[in-house]
């Protein structure tokens, strides 16, 4: 390759990473700053004290941001285990056994998989209230659980490559279709569950839409609908809405440096499927 | 399995001819759970959706009148209603733009590049980050005196420009935003089946003196249709779906306003869920109508799951 190819190359890459990490950049400086600083200085120049956490303190307190971190983890765990659960057993029943109207089941699935969820909300609110479940975190975990056919698909995926000789062992051995779910096929589908664990952990701690819709109190807020009631109060205060910007996806930020492998098969397996 | 063995004699094995009997009801006790959430929270909003379309339903009273087609006349015939739809064009023509780097990018990635990981991770981490973050992130990079203004007057540039405050200008920074949250989930796609092409074909292929862009041209491109075209997909069924970003930023004001903010409006700001579930029926048609067509022009692989 040229060397003029080359450096094509690599400036282009490296004007694409200024691109992403600029914007970023500004925020965390801001969140730093003090508001004379920020009223003096432009938008790039350098905090005075790098160690001026005040803002973050603001942020957590006056921001509500605690409850909105707790909140935001109820709904993770029981959002998660209710996941893998159901798209396990789907996977299971599908996969294992042969029923009648098998095959209209799995329409029933695979036609739920092109309606995207933001044009039916209208309706699913009525469903929501109807079930005495708005303004509850109940709802975003039955919402999560209940539209997600895109887990099942992994599962589905996973457990085909787990032979069958395994469950009929098992048979002749006396178990029934509960311990064989349980004790074989479960622990089995590892790989299948941490997949479906990390998209959907991904995805439930960055939704805005659903709790928007269905938790409007202040008390259930989660960490995306708190962020952004610091519209109101902070409006004017770009410092304390940059730390809360910055407290909010320093998580995500350290999950990705830790699991970036997984991450990277995780998003590509759920987008494909 | 010995332990299988041993303890099943808490639950004796049903005796030979009651096996199939207790085998018919299984399946339904596993997919009792899925299959009502699936009803609940899917097929019966969609069938509601479908009837409120045709009512002049609030959404609180008891009663509603039956209108027809009226809400559909409406939203095609109120330019009000149906401009919306022009919005989307600036988050398709965005979509464009964000396939073709993420194209690129995975292009140059997928040969030997020094920090080839970091370059991967840096392009990818917006993909990962809470919208309203992101939001927060680009309401001060446009607003004036933040971020871009700064960059542009380093640049020697005195930017005269409302970002986001300019009607002709909002649309083209918001669709920018969307490009740069979303360009990583594209490239990271892109990336992933470029590397599941073969080896032995990119050896062959210079064997036979190919140049750089025939092998992108005659190798990659065929290697990754199935990929290119489901991101096409997903493209333009989010330049409809855009919420977020817009909502955050301008609050879905004047110009900036999308069909979803549009419609989540209509319903539970102005009570109209009528014409709201029209609207959404419109957008589901159309996504239905995009994967169809899809699904006509390049055979899918996710079929045989069934």
């Amino acid at each position: 390759m040229s060397t003029v190819a080359r450096t094509l190359k690599y400036a282009s890459l490296i004007l694409a990473c200024l691109v992403v990490l600029l914007p970023v950049t500004a925020i965390v400086l801001t969140s730093l700053k003090t508001p004379e600083e920020l009223s003096t200085g432009g938008a790039l120049a350098l905090p005075e004290h790098w160690l001026n956490l005040a803002n973050y303190g603001t942020a957590f307190t006056n921001g509500r941001m605690l409850t909105a971190f707790l909140n935001t983890a109820v709904i993770l765990v029981f959002s998660l285990t209710g996941t893998v659960v159901i798209g396990a057993m789907t996977a299971y029943a599908i996969d294992r056994f042969q029923f009648r109207f098998k095959r209209l089941v799995l329409g029933l699935f695979l036609f739920a998989t092109l309606v995207p969820g933001v044009t039916t909300q209208v309706a699913t609110y009525q469903v929501v209230n109807g079930l005495g479940l708005y303004d509850t975190r109940w709802a975003p975990v039955v919402l999560y659980l209940g539209t997600d056919i895109v887990s099942i698909y992994v599962f589905l995926q996973f457990i085909r490559s787990i032979p069958v000789s395994l469950d009929e062992n098992a048979r002749i051995d006396g178990a029934g279709p509960t311990r064989i779910f349980w004790r074989i096929i479960f622990p089995l589908l590892k790989p299948a569950t941490a997949t479906v664990v990390i998209i959907k952990g991904i995805t439930i701690y960055n939704d805005f839409y659903i709790p928007f819709l269905y938790m409007p109190s202040q008390d259930l807020g989660v960490i995306s609908t708190s962020l952004f009631r610091f519209k109101g109060p902070f409006g004017a205060h770009w410092e304390v809405m940059s730390a809360g910007a910055v407290l909010v996806i320093v998580p995500t930020l350290v999950l990705f440096l830790l699991l970036q492998r997984f991450i990277y098969n995780g998003f590509t397996a759920g987008a494909v499927k | 399995m010995t332990q299988t063995a041993t303890t099943s004699r808490a639950a004796p094995a049903p005796p030979k001819g009651a096996k199939p009997k207790a085998h018919r009801w299984t399946p339904w006790v596993y997919l009792a759970a899925p299959l009502a959430l699936l009803v609940a929270f899917t097929y019966i909003p969609v069938a509601s959706m479908l009837s409120y379309s045709l009512t002049d339903w609030d959404g609180v009273s008891p009663d509603s009148t039956f209108v027809g087609l009226d809400n559909y006349a409406q939203l095609f015939t109120r330019p009000e209603l149906f401009g919306v739809f022009s919005v989307s064009l600036y988050y398709l023509a965005a979509s464009v733009l964000q396939i073709g780097l993420a194209l690129y990018f995975a292009t140059v990635l997928s040969f030997n590049v020094r920090f080839r990981n970091l370059f991967k991770g840096i392009l990818f981490f917006p993909y990962l980050i809470n919208g309203v973050a992101i939001a927060f992130v680009f309401l001060y990079f446009f607003q004036r005196g933040g971020t871009l203004d700064t960059v542009l007057r380093f640049a020697g540039v005195d930017s005269q420009f409302l970002w986001l405050g300019d009607p002709d200008l909002v649309n083209v920074s918001l669709a920018g935003v969307s490009v740069w949250r979303f360009m990583g989930l594209n490239f990271v796609l892109f990336l992933g089946a470029i590397q599941s092409i073969q080896p032995q074909l990119y050896e062959a292929a210079e064997l036979d003196g190919a140049n750089r862009w025939h092998v992108f041209r005659h190798l990659i491109v065929p290697g990754i249709t199935p990929i290119i075209s489901l991101s096409v997909i997903l493209a333009i069924a989010g330049s409809l779906s855009v919420f977020e970003i817009p909502f955050v930023i301008t609050g879905g004001a004047g110009e900036s306003k999308t069909f979803v903010i549009q419609t989540i409006k209509l319903a539970f700001q102005f009570n109209k869920t009528g014409l709201a579930s029209a609207a959404a029926v419109v957008l589901l048609a159309v996504v239905l109508l995009v994967t169809w067509i899809q699904r006509r022009l390049v055979p899918d692989e996710r079929n045989d799951l069934v």
